[in-house]
């Protein structure tokens, strides 16, 4: 792009550059970005390395080896410019092993990053053109594929005696049993890798805020979406569990922080930021208190990233000096 | 003090410590200046001069044709060289007049005679303006004296002097508030005067506290004037964010500041007012920032109009080693030049030398539909949509989402991480658009 001809001056050598304006820009790059929303997971990564074992990492490095062998591999067989290293494709991994239970099996791993790669991004085109979350893709197949597998969970270390390897939602669901928000907080409970500690999870996301990665609107409009229908659920039947239950419970915050604001399958607008919000929690209580399956997160966001091109539709913004009015003619 | 500001907008790093506590320096006249014929917004000047003519600083040597134009004044003695085209800033070539700077450097300077700012009537400082050959100094060069004459049917309540200077480097209108306060208060109530209003902001970004501070305490003697903060934010001094911060209007789209009432001058403009009134000098020295990492010595300067951008920068100690981009304007809306010898223009604010880490540029990627320069885009517009429509030859979608309302500030370009150039697709469409439009009309 930069056409760099070389003018030799007696004098001295100027080399003009030649594009337009503006000729400033914001240090952000797509693999910047990419490499900063995984350095937001190392809190994560840590809290699952303490609560359920060094050998956890086993399944994060197959899941990212597996992730970005894929995106290669298609690449290549498709005659395209490999971009590996922007990051993107060993994100999609790293997140997909977080959505995992501990000890999970590496082979059924890798089949997820496949997938996740393979039928979640590449195939619509590769970075950018892809509708649903590519690494909950791989989740989803997981899910359907090793339904056993995937639901088998594994007691914490340090856990508190009343805590059993049952996830909240599922000791919830099919044993009635509350699992204190302290806990939840900690993270030494039941559950996929990334998602039990509440705390790590919020660093993460606090710091995507701060550097504007994260919408803010995203994680506000769920969480406030949240506390209105999960509210409303509650405030009809009180065997129903509680908003706070809700939001700590399983994967919501990391839903929340890392899955729903995947720049590519959420809205554009700020408008269709809130409305996806609202409607991914919404669907989510309506999962978990009348589907068969104690936790929704997944389905909620696959649900509604089908969505995103109708909500990008009707919530464009009104051009500046336009009146109200003038639109609705 | 709460500064006021508009939705939208980005804070890139300012850049403003390499040029604001410097004084202006004049810059001595060049062996020969450039002057074309087309410095403003509307029809081009006619020549009054032909080749091997004598001419004086101060002389029109060419004058304004039709109503939206403006005269054209030597800025040097000299003897007329050629009349033809030649090499502008813009990045194409324009109708224009060589001049060879007289060896002897006698010159007398021609000027009008000075009017009593407190007695002069509003045709009078119509027509000195539109003689002077005063052009907003803001960059887009419309001539002033067509903005002093609205139409009949239009009630102008506020003027509003643009002191905002949003684009990094750039410290020209800085100077020109901490060096000459009293003469542009002066320039602000003959425009006042000229349209006839009782209201005069002078709007200010907050971080140009001296400004700010030096300006109300000389406006607090003015019936009438008051000193606006407003918050430091690109593109605050783009007309309709500007209007927007201070009153509260929205300009709509196609629609002119007059619309809403209001009149938006540049600092540099009301100085030239002033000098055009109380002075008697028309129009031939532009005011300009020479900064940028890749020049050895920064400086604000005036200059004379017409002085090729290699005279500039040499006077400036050169380039360095590291410098790979001249630009001529600010770094978000200027051009980059590929031929030094295009001329200093009237409304030319600066001339920045930038080096590869100013300008780093990053690989392209696909848009990753982060929604960031919708979030940012002054006129809510949505800039990644206006470029791939272009791409897909998609027009009348980038018509109806309105890709003529743009204004071309790069704030979406400058945020977006995925670095796609667009702008440069939306200038694009842009055109298409136009052309588009054009053709509908004549069917």
């Amino acid at each position: 792009m930069a056409d760099t001809q070389t003018i030799d001056k007696p004098t001295q050598k100027v080399y003009f550059s030649l594009t337009t304006s503006p000729h400033l820009h914001s240090k952000w790059t797509t693999s910047k970005v990419m490499w900063s929303v995984a350095a937001a997971l190392v809190p994560s990564i840590a809290a699952a390395l303490t609560f359920f074992g060094w050998t956890q990492i086993f399944i994060i490095i197959t899941a990212v080896v597996f992730a970005v062998g894929t995106e290669i591999s298609i690449q290549t067989i498709r005659k395209k410019q490999i971009t590996w290293f922007d990051g993107s494709a060993a994100l999609t991994g790293l997140l997909l092993a977080l959505t995992l239970p501990p000890d999970f099996s590496l082979s059924a791993t890798a089949i997820g990053s496949v997938v996740a790669i393979g039928l979640g991004k590449q195939i619509f085109g590769g970075l950018g053109y892809n509708i649903f979350n590519p690494a909950l893709v791989g989740r989803a197949f997981l899910q359907a594929a090793f339904p056993v597998q995937i639901t088998t969970w594994v007691k914490p270390n340090f856990a508190v005696d009343s805590v059993t390897s049952a996830t909240p939602l599922a000791a919830l669901k099919f044993d009635k049993i509350f699992t204190d928000t302290a806990s939840m907080t900690i993270g030494n409970i039941g559950g996929s890798l990334g998602e039990t500690s509440a705390v790590a999870v919020l660093i993460g996301g606090i710091f995507l805020i701060a550097v504007g990665i994260v919408n803010w609107r995203i994680p506000l409009s769920m969480i406030a979406g949240m506390i209105l229908f999960g509210g409303i659920f509650w405030l009809i039947n009180p065997q129903n569990p509680t908003p706070v239950f809700h939001i700590f419970a399983g994967s919501f915050l990391f839903g929340a922080m890392f899955m729903a604001t995947d720049w590519v399958t959420s809205p554009i607008t700020n408008k269709g930021m809130w409305i996806f919000g609202f409607a991914i929690s919404f669907v989510l209580v309506v999962i978990r208190i009348y589907g068969g399956l104690p936790e929704g997160v997944m389905y909620s966001i696959l649900f509604m990233n089908g969505f995103v091109p109708l909500i990008n539709r009707y919530t464009k913004p009104t051009i500046f000096g336009v009146a109200k009015e003038a639109v609705k003619k | 003090m709460s500064s006021k500001t508009f939705k939208g907008g980005i804070h890139p790093k300012e850049y403003k410590e390499l040029t604001e506590h410097l004084s202006f320096e004049v810059l001595p006249f060049p062996e020969e200046i450039t002057l074309p014929l087309s410095q403003h917004l509307g029809k081009e000047a006619k020549a009054l001069v032909k080749k091997g003519d004598e001419v004086q600083p101060g002389q029109m040597i060419a004058q304004a044709e039709g109503f939206i134009s403006a005269p054209i004044h030597s800025s040097v003695a000299g003897k007329v060289m050629s009349l033809g085209k030649e090499q502008t800033s813009s990045g194409f070539p324009k109708d224009s007049i060589v001049i060879k700077t007289n060896e002897t450097g006698e010159s007398q300077k021609i000027l009008f005679t000075s009017l009593d700012p407190e007695t002069v009537t509003p045709d009078e400082i119509r027509e000195r303006v539109a003689l002077a050959g005063i052009v907003g100094q803001g960059g887009a060069a419309f001539p002033t004296s067509v903005k002093l004459t609205p139409p009949k049917d239009k009630t102008i309540d506020v003027v509003i002097l643009n002191g905002c200077e949003c684009e990094p480097y750039l410290t020209r209108d800085y100077r020109f508030m901490t060096e000459h306060p009293d003469n542009l208060i002066s320039g602000l109530k003959l425009i006042m005067k000229a349209l006839g209003v009782k209201r005069g902001v002078i709007g200010i970004e907050d971080n140009k506290p001296e400004a700010i501070d030096l300006l109300s305490g000389k406006a607090r003697y003015e019936q009438g004037i008051e000193v606006v903060s407003l918050k430091t934010k690109y593109p605050q001094g783009a007309e309709k964010m500007l209007i927007k911060a201070v009153t509260g209007r929205e300009v709509p789209p196609g629609k002119l500041p007059l619309d809403v009432g209001a009149v938006i001058q540049n600092i540099g403009t009301a100085i030239a007012i002033h000098d055009a009134i109380v002075k008697g000098e028309v129009l031939i020295t532009a005011a300009l920032t020479v900064s940028g990492k890749g020049i050895k010595n920064p400086k604000n300067l005036i200059v004379p109009v017409g002085t090729p951008v290699q005279n500039v920068i040499d006077y400036c100690g050169g380039v360095t080693e590291d410098a790979v981009k001249i630009v001529v304007g600010g770094p978000m809306m200027g051009i980059a030049q590929f031929d030094l010898q295009a001329p200093v223009m009237k409304a030319t604010s600066g001339i920045l030398v930038l080096t590869k880490d100013e300008v780093a540029q990053n690989p392209e990627t696909p848009c990753l539909k982060c929604g960031q320069c919708i979030e940012v885009c002054p006129l809510n517009l949505m800039p990644t949509k206006l470029a791939r429509y272009t791409q897909l030859n998609r027009f009348e979608d980038a018509e109806e989402a309105g890709i003529t309302v743009c204004m071309e500030c790069g704030t979406c370009a400058y945020t977006c991480p995925a670095n796609i150039p667009l702008v440069q697709w939306i200038r694009l469409g842009k055109q298409k658009v136009l052309q588009i439009q054009k053709e509908r009309v004549v069917n």
